[in-house]
């Protein structure tokens, strides 16, 4: 076989072993897909214009967000600010995944953060942890499905939404967080993990019940951050690694 | 154009911009001080807590014991298998709970 060949399967495997990865994010965030483009056209979208926002934001509990303050007629500036105000976490994301996709071709790196989304930065910040590289393709092998499942669903949930039986029953409101509860439980080995996790619990918990949804995704994070940044280094083992 | 379209454009853009931001603020930068770094080793735990903690704590029995098998699965199985374990879980829970 020649060299050509085998890398070429190489980066066959490297796509699908991608492709493995999504299908519990494809899995748990089927029914929001569905579910939002059954909101968006209730709210006043039209199904292009649900399709649209799905294919363009990218982005689940902020289009939520944005759909139900469309429809309470808020004024269009204060809907975007609230938009980004949801997916300001990405911010995080994006500063912590640079180190991992910094060997890419430029408009490889302007795609991969297009499709950076909660999932996808957790899973692809797995990979680098166990010491392998993260490779465009592999990359594009996790986002890719979530991406294309995501659009046509809510596309056939503006179109169908009416027809959604009971969700309550089947649990799909509950599936994300016992996705990301999945998500925070793998990086357990990282150092100052719990010390973290029970900064950022407690103050998201505490924003949720004053300041209110969104914030509290954000001062949550920023308080496990902090605390990460706080600490003697000699307790994130950033040295150590050195 | 319809305010709806501008809408989704400004709402995209906006978004693009978070996504990309983190990564066009930290590269200025030649060196990462060992702080930021710890910072940043934080994020996944940091951010993730804060999508569960809050649901968790306003949800029922059935969501609880879900998350607890999930837990417990998580600190052996694979994602998938955490993430069905939890799933099947809830969905008997509420069958039994409502």
């Amino acid at each position: 076989m020649s060299a050509e060949a085998i890398s070429e399967n190489g980066a066959k495997s490297d796509f699908w072993d991608g492709v493995r990865l999504s299908m519990p994010v494809v899995v748990a965030s089927a029914p929001f897909a569905l579910l939002f483009g059954a909101l968006a056209v209730d709210n006043g979208f039209s199904v292009l214009e649900a399709f649209l926002m799905s294919a363009t934001v990218f982005g689940g509990a902020s289009q939520m967000v944005g759909i139900e303050l469309f429809g309470q007629h808020v004024a269009p500036w204060l809907i975007v600010l609230s938009i980004f105000a949801v997916n300001f976490r990405h911010v995080l994301y994006s500063a912590g995944i640079g180190r991992r996709i910094a060997h890419w071709p430029l408009i490889q790196q302007a795609i991969g953060y297009f499709v950076l989304t909660d999932p996808q930065f957790a899973v692809a910040e797995r990979k680098a942890e166990a010491g392998e590289t993260v490779g465009f393709t592999w990359y594009m092998g996790l986002g890719l499905p979530v991406y294309v499942f995501w659009t046509i669903e809510s596309a056939l949930g503006a179109m169908f939404g009416k027809l959604i039986p009971d969700t309550h029953a089947l649990g799909i409101d509950f599936l994300l967080p016992i996705y990301f509860l999945g998500l925070v439980m793998s990086f357990r080995k990282r150092p100052l993990w719990l010390p973290v996790v029970i900064a950022s619990a407690a103050a998201s918990i505490i924003a949720y019940k004053t300041v209110g949804s969104p914030w509290h995704v954000s001062i949550g994070a920023l308080a496990g951050v902090l605390l990460a940044v706080i600490l003697p280094p000699r307790h994130s083992g950033v040295e150590v690694r050195r | 154009m319809s305010t709806t379209l501008w809408i989704i454009i400004a709402a995209s853009i906006a978004t693009y911009l978070t996504r990309i931001g983190g990564h066009l603020v930290i590269s200025r930068f030649d060196q990462i001080h060992p702080r930021v770094e710890a910072g940043l080793s934080a994020v996944p735990a940091a951010v993730l807590t804060t999508l569960v903690a809050p649901a968790a704590l306003s949800a029922g029995p059935a969501e609880w014991a879900a998350l607890i098998v999930a837990g417990l699965v998580s600190l052996r199985g694979g994602l998938m298998a955490m993430f069905l374990a939890g799933a099947a879980v809830l969905i008997l829970a509420r069958q039994l709970v409502g």
